[in-house]
């Protein structure tokens, strides 16, 4: 009986208040009914919005009629400028052309009507089965966009890894440590800081490379590492290192200051519940306190904010990598647009979509398995 | 409008509010200033540029002010246009059909820095016969360098510093430096009055010539030129309105379209709030930047295009769930049951009676959220994407680094939009921090 009070106390912290009567199936069995559910829920997600990104990145076939035209224009003005189709009749030039210009369709599928082609590229990038590219090749020469993607694909994982992991508990430490302090001079100056986080990353990265590449002239513009990179795998290693400095550092600076900020408040609210008192009446020693009574049940709402900074983040990462010229995702898709190869945009998209769903899964996850509290309907996710 | 009130004061304890306040006061004067001085046609005219606009001013020029740092005496740009003044010219006839138009054009030189570029324009009225013109350089202690012959077409630049002839004479050095040095003293600029003779002859009673000469400074305006000779203050200016009012636009939008589908998923509960829960978590996940860039290459690159886009993919945002969890606490008041027993129709329940209670949540999110519109604009335009005929800062940084800025040491084509941008994401984002520790008392106590 003298549990009772505690056990509704510790209901009441329940944002819909209703009590948890499943607990008694164990841990296993919610987290794997939860993770069943979200998969199913990213999935269709990721099909709609790979659906989308193949309407809009042909423009429900507009796009065909534009690539058409280019192909005609451009296979009229390489005949009739070759010196070996000069003794042949207009007649015959024109033969050529439309033979020509039919084979090329065929290659690109054009030939095929939109709607039959975009279910195609659905499938086929659903499964992963991501063809070849029209115009971009990978660095050994392959125009598979699978072997184009993977190339790119380790960069911007590194980047980004390394960016968000050190932000993560960068924050958390220093939120917790703000939090003892609140009041302080530091605290009110990254608190006057956080505004800083209103500009992207590639803003700061624009200054960072101003000041210590261009000025100072110790870090290097951008790339990934230096040229001719250098054979001892130690030096590569090294190399990448002192190239990551700086693209790390604008992510990091441009929302360091707001994730402090939010988790630092996260942890003071948190801090104020009445069994944090009791705690501290108990004697149990700080520590104890701030991992067991402050931190645990913070975690699910810092894990949250952590996700959506992480979205934010990602697309974010195109810019980046375009100013600082990381060979990576995010510029492989711009440099595609550029050239309407739309085998890359999609995948590439699609590679994005993917990256960000199983982001969202995982951290899905970590949260699951930290909130006991989560149900498996729509209230207690994301 | 009394609760408006109360919270300007109560926002006025914080400081940084304050601070933002003045910062945004300032930047709408400032956007209000460039659409006065300068209206939007003009400044759509200016920024096209071209030789007609911007013939006469340097290219890649810093600002003037670098001349008030010690030890900087840079030139700026000198005009000397015989239509400005017809004593400069005299007309002499020397035989049948045949006149003399000489001119004199001079100019005093005060600077240690050697001009960025010589450009000589004429414009000559003739029938049939095209006029000869002869030019000749004087310098302050009287030296004369013949600097060539040229037959004109209607319109004609000679362009003193590409003449390569004339380097040759000059010692090997470029013609705007060899023409000004010293000649003790090689590496300065020698100062007092040069002139630029040009001895025309025209072969026709009524042809006429004018001369322009044109001694293109090192230091331009208070903002500097861009590649394209263009004076920078022209989209300094007018990026202010834009940013402002894209900014402006794009938050009112998602708000007010996200506020309403949150409050009309919430009361109508059930199935539609199910849906809109799905539709949220659809869009989550689409990635915004990849999908303005797909657009803004195969649709339009429009800033109206783009502004309906972000505001298409923006009414599904992450807020929603905030919004929802504060109307889900309204539904359960007893005043809604009240109006529900009275007869309220939805609309009004919805409107009347939801909708204010999300209001203080609403200030600051939205206030915050014209920041990341603003950048978002500026990121697809430093990419290349952007409106290609508005004058935005994001343009400027974009067609500065395309150009290299960074590698060539001309900082200030890269530092002044990003400080005005800077400036005004700051602005708004300390009122809307201040405004969020107003509205929400919680944070306050922190």
């Amino acid at each position: 009986m003298a549990d009772a009070p505690i056990a509704r106390a510790s209901e009441q912290l329940s944002p819909e208040g209703r009590r948890d009567r499943s607990s008694g199936q164990g841990s296993f069995a919610r987290v794997a009914r939860y993770t069943i559910s979200r998969t199913i829920a990213l999935f269709i997600t990721i099909v709609i919005g790979v659906y989308a990104t193949i309407l809009i990145a042909n423009m429900g076939g507009y796009v065909d009629e534009i690539r058409s035209a280019q192909i005609e224009e451009g296979v009229a003005i390489g005949v009739s400028q070759n010196p070996e189709y000069r003794s042949l009749t207009s007649a015959q030039r024109q033969e050529l052309v439309a033979g020509m210009v039919e084979v090329e369709r065929q290659r690109l599928g054009l030939d095929r009507p939109f709607v039959v082609r975009s279910f195609t590229y659905l499938t086929n990038a659903l499964t992963l089965d991501l063809g070849r590219s029209e115009y971009i090749s990978s660095d050994r020469g392959s125009r598979q966009v699978r072997l184009v993607i993977l190339e790119r694909l380790a960069p911007t994982l590194i980047l980004f890894a390394s960016a968000n992991l050190i932000l993560f508990f960068v924050a958390i430490f220093v939120g917790l440590f703000l939090s003892r302090r609140y009041g302080s001079w530091l605290d009110r100056f990254v608190i006057a800081l956080a505004p800083t986080s209103a500009a992207p990353s590639w803003f700061f990265g624009v200054f960072l490379i101003l000041i210590f590449a261009a000025l100072l002239g110790v870090l290097p513009f951008g790339g990934m590492v230096a040229t001719p990179p250098p054979p001892e795998r130690l030096d590569y290693a090294l190399s990448v290192l002192k190239h990551l400095i700086l693209p790390v550092s604008a992510i990091i600076i441009g929302a360091v200051f707001i994730t402090i900020y939010s988790w630092r408040t996260f942890f003071l609210i948190y801090s104020s519940e009445d069994y944090v008192e009791m705690a501290k009446a108990k004697g149990l020693p700080s520590n104890t306190i701030e991992r067991r009574y402050v931190l645990r049940p913070t975690l699910p709402t810092i894990i949250t904010s952590f996700a959506l900074l992480v979205i934010q983040l990602w697309t974010g990462g195109i810019v980046l990598e375009t100013v600082f010229n990381w060979p990576g995702l995010g510029r492989l898709l711009f440099q595609a647009i550029n050239l309407f190869d739309t085998p890359i945009i999609v995948a590439s998209v699609v590679i994005f979509a993917y990256l960000l769903a199983v982001t969202v899964f995982l951290l899905d996850i970590v949260y699951a398995l930290v909130d006991p509290r989560v149900k498996v309907d729509s209230g207690g996710a994301v | 409008m009394k609760a408006l009130l109360s919270s300007l004061k109560a926002l006025t304890q914080f400081p940084s509010a304050i601070v933002g306040l003045g910062v945004v006061f300032g930047m709408v004067v400032f956007a209000a200033y460039a659409m006065i001085t300068i209206p939007y046609s003009e400044a759509i005219r200016l920024w096209r540029g071209g030789d007609q606009v911007w013939g006469d001013t340097p290219r890649n020029a810093p600002p003037a002010w670098f001349n008030l740092f010690p030890g900087n005496n840079l030139p700026t740009t000198i005009r000397v246009d015989s239509r400005d003044d017809p004593s400069l010219k005299t007309r002499q006839n020397v035989g049948e059909e045949l006149t003399a138009v000489d001119m004199r054009l001079p100019f005093e030189f005060r600077f240690d820095g050697f001009p960025k570029e010589l450009n000589v324009t004429f414009a000559s009225q003739f029938d049939a016969r095209l006029p000869n013109v002869q030019m000749t350089w004087v310098t302050p202690d009287g030296r004369e360098i013949r600097l060539g012959d040229l037959t004109l077409r209607a319109t004609e630049t000679f362009r003193i510093s590409q003449e390569s002839r004339l380097e040759r004479r000059l010692g090997g050095r470029p013609p705007e430096v060899g023409l000004f040095a010293n000649p003790d003293d090689p590496d300065r600029a020698l100062k007092g009055i040069y002139e630029l003779r040009v001895e025309g002859l025209v072969f026709e009673e009524d042809a006429d010539i004018e001369a322009k000469l044109v001694v293109y400074g090192q230091v331009h305006g208070l903002a500097g030129t861009d590649h394209r000779r263009r004076d920078l203050m022209v989209a300094l200016l007018w990026g202010a309105p834009i940013a402002l009012a894209f900014g402006l636009l794009a938050a009112v939008g998602t708000t007010i379209t996200t506020m309403i589908i949150a409050a009309v998923g919430v009361w109508f509960g059930g199935f539609v709030d199910a849906a809109i829960q799905r539709v949220t978590e659809v869009n989550l996940i689409l990635p915004l930047l990849p999908i303005l860039i797909m657009v803004g290459t195969f649709y339009s690159r429009s800033i109206w295009v783009i502004l309906g886009v972000i505001i298409v993919l923006g009414i599904f945002s992450a807020n929603i769930k905030t919004y929802r969890a504060i109307f889900l606490q309204v539904k359960q008041t007893p005043y809604i049951e009240a109006a529900r027993a009275y007869g309220a129709g939805h609309g009004r329940i919805v409107f009347r009676y939801m909708i204010p209670r999300v209001v203080p949540v609403l200030v600051p999110s939205f206030v915050t959220l014209i920041p990341t519109y603003v950048f978002l604009e500026a990121t697809l335009a430093v990419l290349g994407l952007g409106d290609p005929i508005l004058p935005t800062w994001g343009k400027v940084i974009n067609d500065a680094l395309t150009q290299g800025a960074l590698f060539r040491g001309q900082y200030y084509w890269v530092l002044e939009p990003a400080l005005l941008l800077m400036v005004i994401g700051f602005g708004f984002a300390l009122v809307g921090f201040a405004l969020d520790r107003v509205f929400n008392p919680r944070l306050r106590e922190l």
